[in-house]
């Protein structure tokens, strides 16, 4: 994986494929898409990254270990699960914002749980793909 | 068409079988992935197939004005893939691990319960 | 009431506090909830003489009819005076007998929390209430056998006693709900007022039947009675009150209760009397050969209890009334020569009748109270046992063509029992006093009082029969037999045949002990008989099913994980397609099957391909490769059919799982071929008949009208409830919000898995080199 195109093309596919997961992620209510695939898709974006310059580069650029990413997401998930709570509506309830935000749409309380979706695909992807390739 | 997928889906319950039932640890995960298709496949196919038309809601449109694929049986397909992602990884991970530590793939020569490794 | 029963659960859970702070004070404190018990059951004694019986009424599980009715009769009332009564003065020995002992708390713990059960039993109207409470009995039995819980010997005989009780009370479950179905009631109350129809019914054989076994198993009838000699194993108050006076006479509480309901048939009567002669003749023989004193009572128990079958099982009036004052003066006497046996064994280490002799000299009011029982126990004159063997006399000489085997067998076994009474009661007592025992001195009067309040209480009511008679006698009488006769007891019936009868008893008993002196030798004579003994014979069942069990675990679960999923898989598949060709008819629905183009054969055909590549192919990267093309496939299908969701999280997985193959499995040998060819076309033909029932089934299931009611309301709401348009998402992050959390943590603990496995160091010897 030392070919010079693949280094210079995955330079851009990094921000580029990062930027269109957190579209699929925010459009993920509206049209095909969600925490899910939004996830797997920055995971392949990072991985790509790695395989062209090597897993510290990639680390470096990640500034923090993935596997926080796993307990922040399910910060956001069970926050955006237990957030109805606090106002006396029943848990997962979704609430929402009145007006929709500019190009993210309505946001609501299942937004945030999508968020968390995401961060914790991303994470523990990363951390598994991370570990094996650190190891091999 | 449903009874191609129908015979698909028995084929891929077969091979997943087949291949859990060998010896090598390498087959049986692929025999795990095989039934796992399979088995997405099968949920998938009994919210019968509806082509190009998605579950989405038109622009403009509070509720569905034409007919619309089955949403429940895809959110449960969904579910099960990055579920069965997180086992695979998990297992392939397992049988390397093995691997390094006894140098065999035979899983016969597990039988022995915890011995010094 | 409910806390009458109840009391001494709570007392029992409280132990682990008592012990922490009160701990010198638990056998008062536990001592005074049986006398207050008792206290509280006497002053119904005159309500039951006029009411006849009393209901309480506590609602436990009102939808299936069981509820805490507790029914306090004439025969409740006897047993819970007996339990509270006889729990009271054990108690009390308990405090001096096991003093210090390091485990004193817990086993006043155990004894209070059996007398709850078994005041439950006797009391509870509810026969499912019954049952439990039954069950405790068996289970706090256990742990009090087991009481001494470092001894092999112990813990095996509670094992026995608990799976031999255990089994009859499962088996009285079964005889429960059958008479619950034929009576329609689970109450033993309204179940009386249908004692014709139950009786009448089909069921009723199986009815007895398994109320039999349970009843036998409890009170160790033959051939189940082997548990109760074991059960000696246990501390002494624990035999004196259990085996002896109260969780042994369950069973007959079981057949007296129940036989104004189910008794008086011809298969009631002659299977009680036939077990009852059997068991009373059998343990009286044996007991006469034991040397054991605590084997002598327990065989004696026995007997006494195959009397009292007997006795129900003859069930004419007067047998009814022979048994009720027998349970009464069996306690009174056998639980005083149990207590006296614990004071010898506590004094002298011994219990050896061949050689204990001349204790009088050092125990004098221990002796007295061992002359009373004995005598109570023989017959004689001026004790209750002199009145309660005159109305067995009385009975049996009174039923019809059996009257004289019925007699003799009587008159066999009372002569018996009277040589081993004396041998408990008298032997240690008289005589010289051996050098060895010379130590033994005159215990606690926490020891000697209970057994003699037990002698003075069968000589009073002996001797003033009226004292009984009226108050507790009769009603425990018209609640076994259900009739109102008014009962008389005399101590003088006039010279007659029962007399008769009772005086030859007293003089061929009184030769035979003089003649027949225990000895050793003699019991180790019978111990060759042992191999037939049902004893031998159910244990020997026992071993053989375990060992049956082993081989066939040995056989289905030998270690080899594609065996045992061979198996189940085979025997599924056999069982469905079993089904599928003798019931089902398979046909499809043309209408329903969409048709088929160009671009669909042609992912078919590379699924096929590439399912048949992977599965067939020996290289490693073939595989991968063939596998990931499946996934792809896949991928198609689900666009094709409407689901972009779908198509894009399965291509991504599909790309990553390929990935991490190539990682990790790229640097692994060759595949070798392990499985010979005839293992792998067995493995061929069993995946090729699950492939092909999957494929029946699948068929059958999309054949069937789907109701999609879930799918229309989350898809008609989901923009107007979850304000989203992907219906998926929205069922995903919305609808199904908790699942999908859940997911995610499977997934957060799978990483964790696989980052530690791949980070953890397995050998950590290595670093040290």
């Amino acid at each position: 994986m030392k070919s010079l195109i693949f280094k210079t093309a995955s330079t851009y596919l990094l921000p580029l494929l990062l930027l269109f997961s957190i579209f699929i992620l925010l459009r993920g209510h509206y049209l095909p898409g969600g925490g899910f695939v939004g996830g797997l898709i920055a995971a392949i974006a990072f991985l790509i990254h790695s395989f062209a310059f090597g897993l510290k580069e990639t680390q470096s650029i990640i500034k923090i270990n993935p596997g926080y990413l796993m307990p922040i997401g399910l910060v956001f998930a069970i926050g955006a699960a237990i957030a109805p709570f606090f106002i006396g509506a029943p848990i997962l309830k979704g609430l929402w914002f009145e007006e929709p935000f500019k190009f993210i749409g309505m946001v609501g309380s299942a937004l945030f749980f999508d968020i968390g979706v995401y961060l914790v695909v991303i994470g523990a992807t990363l951390t598994i793909m991370f570990s094996i390739t650190d190891t091999v | 068409m449903e009874i191609l997928l129908i015979i698909i889906i028995g084929l891929l319950h077969a091979g997943g079988l087949y291949m859990l039932l060998r010896r090598s640890m390498f087959k049986m995960i692929i025999g795990l992935i095989l039934l796992g298709n399979g088995a997405n496949l099968l949920i998938f196919l009994l919210g019968r197939l509806v082509k190009g038309n998605p579950p989405v809601i038109e622009d403009g449109m509070k509720v569905f004005s034409d007919i619309y694929a089955d949403p429940v049986p895809q959110a449960l397909v969904l579910t099960a893939i990055v579920i069965g992602f997180g086992l695979q990884s998990f297992a392939i991970i397992l049988i390397k691990r093995v691997y390094k530590v006894l140098n065999t793939d035979d899983l016969d020569e597990l039988n022995s319960t915890d011995e010094e490794i | 009431m409910l806390i009458a029963v109840i009391l001494g659960f709570i007392f029992a859970l409280l132990v682990p506090l008592f012990s922490k702070f009160l701990k010198n004070a638990i056998p008062f404190l536990y001592s005074a909830l049986p006398l207050s018990l008792f206290i509280y059951f006497l002053q119904f004694l005159g309500e039951i003489k006029f009411r006849g019986h009393i209901l309480f009424r506590f609602e436990w599980v009102p939808s299936m009819g069981i509820d805490l009715s507790f029914r306090l009769d004439g025969l409740s009332l006897l047993f819970a005076l007996m339990i509270t009564g006889i729990g009271f003065l054990v108690f009390a020995y308990t405090a001096y007998y096991l003093k210090g002992h390091q485990y004193l708390d817990r086993f006043y713990g155990y004894l209070s929390m059996f007398m709850a059960s078994m005041l439950g039993v006797v009391l509870s109207d509810n026969l499912m209430s019954m049952f439990i409470f039954w069950e405790l009995t068996s289970i706090s039995s256990y742990f009090l056998i087991g009481f001494n819980n470092t001894d092999p010997a112990s813990r095996k005989s509670a094992l026995t006693a608990l799976s031999i009780t255990g089994f009859g009370g499962l088996v009285m479950l079964s005889g429960i709900i059958l008479l619950q179905a034929t009576g329609g009631s689970y109450s033993f109350t309204e179940l009386l007022n249908s004692s014709e129809i139950i009786k009448n019914s089909t069921s009723y054989a199986w009815i007895i039947t398994l109320f039999f076994v349970g009843a036998f198993t409890k009170s160790a009838q033959f051939p189940f009675h082997f548990w109760l000699p074991g059960a000696m194993k246990a501390p002494t108050p624990v035999s004196t009150y259990l085996h002896s006076a109260t969780m042994v006479k369950a069973g007959i509480y079981l057949l007296a209760r129940f036989t104004p309901l189910l008794g008086d048939t011809f298969w009631w009567n002659s299977t009680l009397i036939t077990i009852g002669a059997v068991t009373m003749v059998y343990a009286a023989i044996h007991s006469v050969l034991r040397v054991d004193l605590k084997s002598i009572l327990a065989y004696s128990t026995i007997s006494a209890l195959g009397i009292l079958v007997f006795l129900i099982g003859i069930g004419t009036e007067k047998a009814l009334l022979a048994a009720g004052i027998f349970i009464l003066a069996h306690a009174l006497y056998k639980a005083a020569l149990f207590l006296i046996t614990g004071i010898i064994d506590h004094e002298t280490g011994s219990r050896d009748v061949s050689k204990l002799s001349g204790l009088k000299q050092v125990m004098m009011p221990v002796a007295v109270a061992g002359f009373i029982a004995a005598l109570s126990s023989a017959g004689v004159p001026l004790l209750l046992g002199f009145i309660s063997k005159e109305v067995m006399y009385e009975a049996t000489s009174q039923f019809g063509d059996w009257a004289i085997l019925l007699t003799v067998l009587a008159v066999l076994t009372k002569i018996l029992l009277l040589v081993a009474g004396f041998w408990a009661g008298i032997k240690p007592f008289v005589g010289k006093l051996p050098l060895e025992f010379g130590e033994a001195k005159l215990p606690s009067p926490l020891l000697w009082i209970p057994p003699l309040l037990l002698g003075v209480l069968s000589l009073g009511f002996g001797t003033f029969p009226s004292l009984i008679t009226e108050s507790l006698i009769q009603p425990v009488f018209s609640s076994i037999s259900g009739s109102d006769t008014i009962v008389q007891l005399k101590l003088w019936h006039g010279f007659n045949l029962v007399l008769m009868l009772s005086i030859l008893t007293l003089l061929a008993g009184g030769i035979l002990y003089w003649l027949w002196k225990p000895s050793n030798d003699l019991f180790q004579k019978t111990v060759q008989f042992e191999v037939v003994s049902p004893q031998n014979i159910i244990e020997n069942g026992a071993k053989s099913f375990g060992s049956f069990a082993g081989l066939w675990t040995g056989f289905f679960q030998n270690g080899y994980l594609r065996n045992y999923v061979i198996t189940i898989l085979a025997f599924l598949t056999l069982l469905m397609a079993y089904r599928l060709f003798g019931e089902v008819d398979i046909y499809i629905d043309w209408d329903q099957i969409s048709n088929v183009s160009h671009y669909e054969i042609i992912v078919v055909v590379l699924m096929i391909i590439s399912i048949f590549f992977a599965i067939s192919t020996n290289s490693r990267t073939t595989a991968i490769v063939a596998l990931g093309v499946v996934g792809f496939a896949n991928c198609l299908f689900f666009l094709i059919y409407s689901a972009p969701d779908l198509a894009m999280t399965q291509f991504s997985i599909d790309t990553l799982t390929v990935l991490l193959f190539m990682l990790v499995l790229v640097k692994l040998p060759k595949n070798k071929q392990y499985s010979s060819k005839g293992i792998k076309v067995r493995d061929a033909l069993l995946s090729m008949m699950f492939g092909s029932l999957i494929a029946i089934l699948t068929l059958e299931v999309f054949e069937e009208p789907s109701s999609s009611e879930v799918s229309k309301y989350f898809a008609d709401n989901a923009y107007l409830l979850a304000k989203g348009r992907n219906v998926v998402n929205v069922i995903l992050v919305d609808y199904r919000g908790f699942d999908t959390m859940i997911e995610t943590v499977v997934l957060v603990i799978a990483a964790a898995g696989v980052f530690s496995l791949m980070k953890l160091d397995l050998n950590p010897s290595k670093k040290d080199l």
